[in-house]
C-alpha cells in the first residue's frame, strides 16, 4: 500500500521535476547559460496563474496559459536584458563572462522573486486545480491533478523530442549544441537560435511551475529551493544532455518521496544532496553526461 | 604612493567615526565591517585562484557555530573559541578544495553549494544542540560598548586585508593569479599549482572562519539565517563583484555599500532588496570592474 502510492506520488512528482530541468539543461546545452533566474521564472508563472484564474476569474485554463505566457515573456527579458548584454560585453574578459552570467542571473532572479513578493506577498498560493476530483488506483487515493501533471509533463517531453528530432527548426538546436561555430559557418544566426530556445524554455519552465502552482502550491520564498533542485537534477544527469535530467529527475524524485514517507519528511532532501556530492566527486560529468 | 594615501587616510577617517556619530550608525559599520572581510577572503579565492565558491557561508558558518558551540557548552573564552572557529573553517576549506583541484567551474560550484545546504540541514536537523533555525545564544560577547566593538571591526578589517591585499600583490599572489588564468601554463612554467591553490583556500578559510567567529561573539547569538543561510553567501559574492574583482580592498568598499544601502532603504519594506539587486546588476552590466575597477581604470588613463 505504502508502496504503491510511493510509486504513484514518487511518479508524478519526478515527472514534474523533469519538465522544470528540462528547459534549464536545454539552455546549457545549447547556449552554454547557467540561468540561476529559473526557480524564480516557474513561480512567476504559477503566481500569475494563479492572481489571474482567481482575482481576474479567467478561470483555470485562461489562468494557466497567461502563466505560461508570463513566464515566456520573463524568458526573453532573462535572455534579451540580463544575458545577451553580458555576452556582448567587451569590456568582460572571456574567461569571466561565466561568471558574470551567473550573478546576474543570480541578481535578476532575486529582483523577480522580491517584486513578486511586494505585488503578490510571499504567502503559499495554490494554483486552481485544472481538473478537480480525486480517483484510486488500486486504493491509493490519488487526485487527478496529479495524473494530470504526470500526464502534461510527459506529453511536453514528448513534444520537444519530436521538435528536436523530426523537424528542422529542432535540428538547428543539435547542431547548436554540438558546434556553434560549424553552424555561424553554415549560415545560420546564433542570435536568433538562442533567442528560440529561451522561447522553449520559457514555455517549459511556465508549464512547470503552474502544474507546481497547482500540485503543491508554491510562495516567492521557494525562488531558491526551486533553482537549485533544477540545477542539482540537471549535474546529477549530466549537465546538456536532455535524457541525463529526465533520470535525474526520476533519481531525485523517488529518493526524495521514499525519504519522505519511509523515513521522516523534515530530512527530505538530505539524501538527495549526498548522492550529488557523491556523483560529482567519483563522476563529475553526471550520470549520462559527455565531457 | 598617492594610491596609499587614500586608503590610509579614508582608515584613519574610520576610526575617528566614534567621536562624531550615533551608535546606530557605528553598529551598522562594525556589521559591515565583518562583511568585508568575508567579501575580501572571497575575492582572494575567486579572483586570483579563480575558483567559484558559491558557498562563503559554509567557511563563515563552520568558523561561527564552531565558536559558538564551544562557548555555550565549554564557556572557553573568546580568543580560544575564535581560533578553533577558524581552524575548523580551514578543515572546511580543505574539504573543499579537494574537489575544486579535480572539478571545474560548475561543478565545483554546485559542490560549494552543497555544503552550505548541508550544514544548514545539520545545524536544523541537530536542532537540540545548535538550536536550529531560532539559532544559538552565545553568553559571552566582545564589548558592550559600541565604540569599543566598532575598533575592534576596522583594526580586524584593516590587518585582515592588510594581509590580505599583501599577499595578492606579492610573488605567491601572482602565480594564483597564473594557476587561476591558465592552470597548465603555470605548471608548464614550474610552479606548483596545486600547493598554491591549497594555499589559496587555507587563507580564504581561515579569514572567513576569524570573521563569522568574531561576527557571532559581536552579535550574541549565531543562527543559520545571518551566518549560514546562502542568502549570506549571495550578499558575500554581490559585495565582491560590485566592489571590483581582484582588488581585495574593492571587496571590502563593496561590503560596506551593500550593508549600509539595505539599511538605509529598509523604511521602503520587501521592495529594498530589488533595489539593492537592481542597482547590483547594473553595476555588473555596465561597470564590470566594480567601483574601484572603475575608479583605478580612470586613474590609469
Amino acid at each position: 500500500m505504502k508502496a504503491l502510492q510511493i510509486l504513484i506520488d514518487g511518479f508524478a512528482i519526478s515527472s514534474l521535476y523533469g519538465l522544470g530541468a528540462i528547459g534549464f539543461t536545454l539552455i546549457f546545452g545549447v547556449s552554454g547559460v547557467l540561468n540561476l533566474s529559473h526557480g524564480a521564472i516557474m513561480v512567476t508563472a504559477a503566481v500569475i496563474a494563479w492572481a489571474a484564474a482567481g482575482s481576474l476569474h479567467l478561470g483555470p485554463y485562461l489562468g494557466a496559459l497567461c502563466g505560461v505566457l508570463a513566464s515566456l515573456a520573463m524568458s526573453f527579458a532573462t535572455y534579451l536584458l540580463v544575458v545577451r548584454p553580458i555576452q556582448g560585453s567587451t569590456r568582460i574578459p572571456r574567461e569571466e563572462k561565466e561568471i558574470f552570467v551567473l550573478t546576474g542571473t543570480l541578481l535578476w532572479g532575486i529582483m523577480i522573486q522580491e517584486a513578486i513578493a511586494y505585488a503578490f506577498t510571499s504567502n503559499p498560493k495554490t494554483v486552481l486545480p485544472l481538473i478537480p476530483g480525486v480517483i484510486y488506483i488500486l486504493g491509493v487515493r490519488t487526485p487527478m491533478q496529479e495524473i494530470l501533471t504526470a500526464v502534461v509533463s510527459w506529453a511536453a517531453i514528448g513534444l520537444l523530442w519530436l521538435l528536436v528530432n523530426r523537424t528542422r527548426r529542432g535540428k538547428v538546436l543539435l547542431a547548436a549544441s554540438i558546434n556553434p561555430r560549424g553552424l555561424t559557418i553554415l549560415g545560420f544566426e546564433l542570435g536568433d537560435i538562442h533567442l528560440f530556445v529561451w522561447g522553449l524554455y520559457g514555455v517549459l519552465a511556465g508549464l512547470a511551475g503552474v502544474l507546481l502552482g497547482a500540485f503543491l502550491g508554491v510562495s516567492s520564498d521557494n525562488v531558491g529551493t526551486l533553482t537549485a533542485s533544477a540545477f542539482s537534477i540537471v549535474v546529477l544527469g549530466g549537465l546538456g544532455s536532455v535524457t541525463g535530467s529526465l533520470v535525474g529527475a526520476y533519481v531525485v524524485g523517488y529518493l526524495e518521496t521514499i525519504t519522505a514517507y519511509v523515513v521522516s519528511p523534515s530530512i527530505r532532501t538530505i539524501p538527495v544532496l549526498l548522492l550529488l556530492v557523491l556523483v560529482v566527486y567519483l563522476r563529475p560529468q553526471g550520470l549520462l553526461g559527455r565531457r | 604612493m598617492k594610491s596609499f594615501a587614500i586608503p590610509v587616510l579614508a582608515a584613519l577617517l574610520l576610526a575617528l567615526l566614534p567621536f562624531g556619530v550615533s551608535g546606530y550608525v557605528l553598529g551598522l559599520l562594525t556589521l559591515a565591517y565583518y562583511f568585508g572581510v568575508f567579501a575580501m577572503s572571497w575575492d582572494l579565492l575567486f579572483g586570483f585562484a579563480g575558483e567559484v565558491n558559491f558557498g562563503p557561508s559554509f567557511l563563515v558558518g563552520l568558523g561561527a557555530y564552531t565558536a559558538a558551540l564551544l562557548n555555550h557548552y565549554q564557556n572557553w573564552p573568546i580568543p580560544v573559541c575564535v581560533i578553533c572557529g577558524a581552524l575548523v573553517a580551514v578543515l572546511g576549506g580543505l574539504a573543499l578544495a579537494v574537489p575544486a583541484l579535480r572539478l571545474s567551474g560548475p561543478y565545483f560550484g554546485l559542490v560549494t553549494l552543497v555544503a552550505v545546504l548541508l550544514l544548514q540541514n545539520a545545524l536544523v536537523l541537530f536542532a537540540g544542540i545548535t538550536g536550529g533555525e531560532i539559532g544559538l545564544d552565545i553568553p559571552d560577547i566582545i564589548s558592550i560598548d559600541e565604540s569599543t566593538n566598532y575598533w575592534t571591526a576596522l583594526g580586524f578589517m584593516t590587518v585582515s586585508g592588510l594581509i590580505l591585499f599583501g599577499l595578492s600583490r606579492s610573488p605567491v599572489g601572482l602565480i594564483l593569479q597564473a594557476s587561476g588564468q591558465d592552470a597548465i601554463q603555470a605548471a608548464a612554467l614550474g610552479f606548483n599549482v596545486t600547493r598554491h591553490k591549497l594555499a589559496a583556500f587555507c587563507v580564504s578559510a581561515l579569514f572567513s572562519g576569524l570573521a563569522g567567529a568574531m561576527l557571532i561573539f559581536y552579535m550574541g547569538t549565531a543562527s543559520p539565517g545571518t551566518v549560514v543561510d546562502i542568502g549570506v553567501g549571495v550578499q558575500v559574492i554581490i559585495a565582491a563583484v560590485m566592489g571590483g574583482r581582484r582588488t581585495i580592498l574593492g571587496a571590502a568598499l563593496g561590503a560596506i555599500f551593500l550593508i549600509v544601502a539595505g539599511e538605509l532603504l529598509r523604511p521602503l519594506g520587501e521592495i529594498s532588496t530589488f533595489i539593492v539587486s537592481a542597482v547590483a546588476l547594473l553595476v555588473i552590466l555596465f561597470f564590470p570592474g566594480g567601483f574601484l575597477g572603475a575608479a583605478l581604470h580612470r586613474g590609469e588613463r
